[in-house]
């Protein structure tokens, strides 16, 4: 992505052990972030938290798979108009492309797909997604585009009482 | 974080299971197993309320899905109660609003 935020400046970075217990961690340290900075409003919190469970459940699964001990990134950067969380595993590497494809919702088949729901949630909440596998593992990075910084309450009209000061 | 599972038996010839909590990854087993056992209970006809759940991802999703499918080769049912909009919506985003029965309380529920 050609526009990935540099510079180390409002990263922050949570490492997880990969183990189901820590995926509600990782979702309250982002949903927290996201409403202490005021980068977006509360229903775009919860689908920006929704977004980041999938991929960490999806990152733990990956290590399960094979095996290792090490743990789950989640790194946060973000800046006045927009915010990526960046949730990477040491996997064998996924590739969201050879997901099977769900049967049609009306059909009875469809009962037999517990699984595969949160890759296409994913790219539904956030504003856009990209997914990096490599030989030692997935990244995912999930950006969601903020509300302009001026804005502010009055702009919606809730303040007209309000006397000027 | 807590799932909170209550069974009301019966209702009106149903069995209303009341999830209270964060369904994921962690939690989902637990509501599985809940369901597992109402079924070999022979509780065919269950009513999952999701108005005390505060957080549900595809885990808790895949797992509504399984309940349905085995509750179905019993010629039972799986129905939802369910009004709060962050959490229809992840069933909305998926399609799942066109699989389930979805109520907007247990009494709507049971009289279906």
């Amino acid at each position: 992505m050609d526009d990935t935020l540099d510079g180390p400046e409002g990263i922050i970075e949570l490492e997880i052990p990969a183990r189901p217990e820590f995926v509600g961690l990782a979702r309250l340290v982002v949903s927290s972030l996201a409403s202490t900075r005021r980068a977006l409003e509360d229903d775009r919190i919860d689908d920006l938290k929704l977004a980041v469970s999938e991929a960490c459940t999806n990152a733990i699964e990956a290590h399960v798979e094979v095996d290792v001990d090490e743990r789950v990134v989640v790194r946060w950067r973000d800046d006045e108009d927009r915010l990526e969380v960046l949730v990477e595993d040491r996997g064998r590497g996924f590739d969201p492309d050879t997901l099977p494809e769900h049967p049609p919702v009306t059909d009875p088949e469809r009962l037999n797909f517990e699984r595969g729901l949160g890759i296409p949630l994913i790219r539904t909440l956030v504003d856009q997604v990209e997914f990096d596998p490599s030989e030692s593992g997935t990244a995912v990075r999930m950006v969601m585009y903020c509300a302009p910084a001026d804005l502010d309450f009055g702009d919606f009209g809730l303040l007209e009482d309000e006397e000027p000061a | 974080m807590d799932l909170g599972l209550d069974v009301e038996p019966d209702r009106n010839g149903y069995t209303v299971l009341a999830v209270r909590g964060e369904v994921d990854v962690y939690t989902a087993p637990r509501l599985r197993e809940k369901i597992v056992e109402l079924v070999s209970e022979g509780k065919y006809k269950i009513v999952v309320d999701l108005e005390g759940v505060d957080f549900l991802d595809s885990t808790g999703l895949g797992v509504l899905v399984g309940g349905l499918k085995r509750l179905r080769s019993h010629d039972g049912d799986l129905t939802l109660v369910c009004t709060q909009h962050r959490i229809l919506k992840v069933f909305e985003i998926t399609g799942l609003t066109k699989v389930f029965s979805i109520h907007d309380s247990v009494d709507a529920a049971v009289a279906a």
